[in-house]
């Protein structure tokens, strides 16, 4: 199947013409950090808001030494990563893992692996709305103006707002961050637990919006601010509890509904650092015994 | 417990071939052909190969059958068949005045040069359930003209009944555009998008969409008071220029609906009333689209016509180009069912702690007023 796949479509499925202009698209995010590129975005063989975005960068980046791998929810074995890895084994034939150490391209959708990452990796995101001020102004038209004229009063009206009525900034995800002290961007729907990893990554990250024709990029050892007050600093939360699994108090932690009286545990979004964890700790154990 | 949560390989392979299975349906009965499809639901796949931008009979049958007759999932499945085809050229625009119609109605004119002609219609049928269909009566072949005995006129003598209008000054005449029209396949939409380009997204767009906005200008928001002109449907020649030959050859014959209404205009200080047009065209027999798709082009030209923006969601060019394609709606839509529990384990966290603020201020509060 795979063979005959790659027969019929070209390496990693789109045409070179159509890398070529993704790649354009990329290099002048790069070089413009937080800007939102226009991209002729194309119609991908998977519905849009699953991740065509995500699917066109990787596949413009990707080459055939690439070890991918694709994590939903910080998860590898969610059913659209497996869905995603499944298409790039197909039509690109690249080695996959779930191992973030392993990998040179990670595509993802809602976390930024906990391993954090190296120079030689591109982490790729998945994003559904690229424009961080849509919901204050629905208009394209007016928000580009915006942000040509950095203009994001708007925006620390809308989180000042949050605090006089909630005693905090009421954003959990998809927090709004600056990049380069110039442009203020949208992170895609990751909790802001992983804002701090934005920062400074030696990674470079590139985000997709497939429906919405967008491209942006953080190049590496970029500075990105996640945007707080001085009185009120941003602060990345997490459930207070430890992964019933791994034992782990420094990572993002999914909720898990255990049984009708509604027992809950709480486990590592994130497997394969959680699988890392496991092994770490039987091996001391090991050791220790 | 906790693998439950998770989707697994199998789990997707194994939906899969109950999706296959379910699609066949009833063994006892004959599997449905394509041709079946493209012959009997002709319209169905018009207006698959409309909104999935690509005139192609045969793929939009096969993609009715693969999508067990769902027409927005037929529709994508053609779209991203028709992204990954080369593009070879550009055809010549088609003449819609040389169409060989087989309707052809005019809501403006009692009668007009070419005749009414009032073709495959449904809209003098009594709504009733034919029963002979389920009990797979025979149908006799339709009359044709030739048979009926009647001067015919043939199909270049059907004139475009904006034409008249045009000669006595009565229409605007429509601006030309020389330039070769953007491509809203291959370049990103940029706003204010221009009236090729709209039209370009409006052909594409979904049926009800567009049904639905036209219908909103009828009954008073950014009401235009519309005639349609004229209607017409039927095949033209597909034509393209070999510039190895110096001459344009005919690759296809393709099946349209064109509409045009005619709008009043109560004209302004510098320009005495005229009517103005409204344009729809869509692949196959598809009247109600161009229909709603002429309503909603006159709508959206305000700007131009010195008209006042009323706030309207159809005079809204933006709204109308975002929102109007339905494979790019229904992903968005839909993939809210995908797993979001990262976001909502966030969210949960910080309603959570609101709620505890909240009832520590309230406690708070008690006690001062226990105080007092």
């Amino acid at each position: 199947m795979s063979a005959l796949v790659r027969e019929h479509y070209n390496f990693a499925y789109l045409d070179e013409h159509t890398k070529r202009m993704i790649r354009r698209a990329l290099l002048k995010g790069v070089a413009i950090p937080g800007y939102q590129v226009p991209f002729a975005s194309r119609e991908m063989p998977m519905p849009y808001g699953w991740g065509t975005g995500g699917v066109q960068v990787s596949a413009a980046c990707m080459v055939p030494e690439d070890r991918v791998k694709v994590i939903d929810q910080g998860a590898d074995d969610t059913t659209n990563a497996i869905s995603i890895r499944k298409f790039f084994e197909r039509t690109a034939g690249v080695t996959v893992t779930e191992r973030t150490k392993e990998a040179t391209l990670i595509q993802t959708r809602h976390r930024i692996p906990e391993q954090p990452l190296s120079e030689d990796q591109i982490l790729v995101y998945q994003v559904p709305i690229p424009e961080p001020l849509r919901f204050l102004e629905p208009r394209e038209t007016e928000t580009r103006k915006m942000h040509a004229l950095s203009e994001y009063g708007l925006m620390h009206v809308k989180l000042y707002e949050d605090i006089s009525q909630h005693g905090e900034i009421a954003t959990s995800y998809a927090y709004p961050a600056e990049v380069n002290g110039r442009h203020v961007f949208d992170p895609s729907p990751i909790p802001k637990f992983d804002n701090p990893k934005l920062d400074n990554s030696p990674a470079l990250q590139l985000f997709g919006a497939g429906r919405e024709q967008r491209i942006y990029a953080v190049p590496p050892y970029t500075r990105v601010r996640s945007l707080d007050f001085e009185d009120y600093p941003f602060v990345a939360a997490r459930a207070e509890h430890r992964c019933a699994l791994c034992g782990s108090t420094h990572t993002y932690l999914d909720e898990v509904i255990i049984d009708d009286e509604g027992g809950r545990m709480f486990v590592c979004s994130d497997t394969d650092y959680c699988n890392e964890q496991q092994r770490a700790n039987a091996e001391a154990e090991r050791d220790a015994g | 417990m906790y693998v439950a949560v998770k989707g697994g390989e199998t789990a997707i392979d194994n939906a899969h071939r109950w999706l296959a299975d379910l699609r066949r349906g009833d063994r006892e009965l004959a599997p449905l052909q394509t041709e079946q499809v493209s012959e009997q639901l002709t319209l169905a796949t018009s207006r698959v190969m409309a909104e999935g931008a690509i005139y192609d009979r045969e793929l939009a049958a096969l993609a009715i059958k693969q999508a067990r007759g769902d027409l927005i999932e037929a529709i994508f499945l053609l779209r991203a068949y028709r992204t990954t085809l080369p593009r070879f050229g550009t055809s010549l625009p088609i003449d819609t005045g040389a169409m060989a119609c087989v309707r052809r109605i005019s809501a403006t004119f009692k009668d007009v040069p070419g005749g009414q002609v009032l073709g495959p219609t449904f809209d003098y049928t009594h709504r009733l359930l034919d029963f002979a269909l389920a009990a797979d009566g025979e149908v006799p072949a339709a009359l044709k003209a030739e048979q009926q005995n009647q001067a015919t006129t043939p199909p270049s003598q059907k004139p475009r009944i904006s034409d008249f209008l045009d000669e006595e000054g009565l229409l605007q005449p429509e601006p030309r555009g020389s330039e070769t029209p953007p491509d809203l396949t291959r370049e990103p939409v940029a706003f204010p998008a221009g009236r090729a380009l709209r039209l370009q997204a409006l052909t594409r767009s979904d049926e009800g969409f567009l049904l639905g906005l036209a219908y909103s200008t009828q009954r008073g928001y950014a009401r235009n008071h519309p005639f349609v002109g004229e209607l017409r449907i039927g095949l033209v020649a597909v034509e393209m220029a070999i510039p190895e030959l110096g001459f344009s050859i005919e690759i296809a014959e393709i099946e349209v609906s064109e509409c045009e209404t005619v709008n009043q205009f109560q004209g302004s200080k510098t320009q005495p009333a005229q009517f103005t047009r409204g344009y729809g065209l869509v692949f196959g027999q598809a009247e109600r689209k161009a229909i709603s798709m002429a309503l909603c082009d006159r709508a959206l030209r305000w700007e131009e016509l010195g008209e006042d923006n009323l706030g309207a969601p159809a005079q809204d060019e933006e709204f109308v180009i975002m929102h109007g394609d339905n494979i790019q709606a229904t992903g968005f839509v839909e993939h809210i069912k995908l797993p979001h529990y990262v976001d909502f384990q966030s969210e949960a966290e910080l309603v959570r702690r609101l709620r505890r603020m909240h009832a520590d201020n309230q406690d708070h509060q008690q006690t001062q007023g226990d105080d007092s």
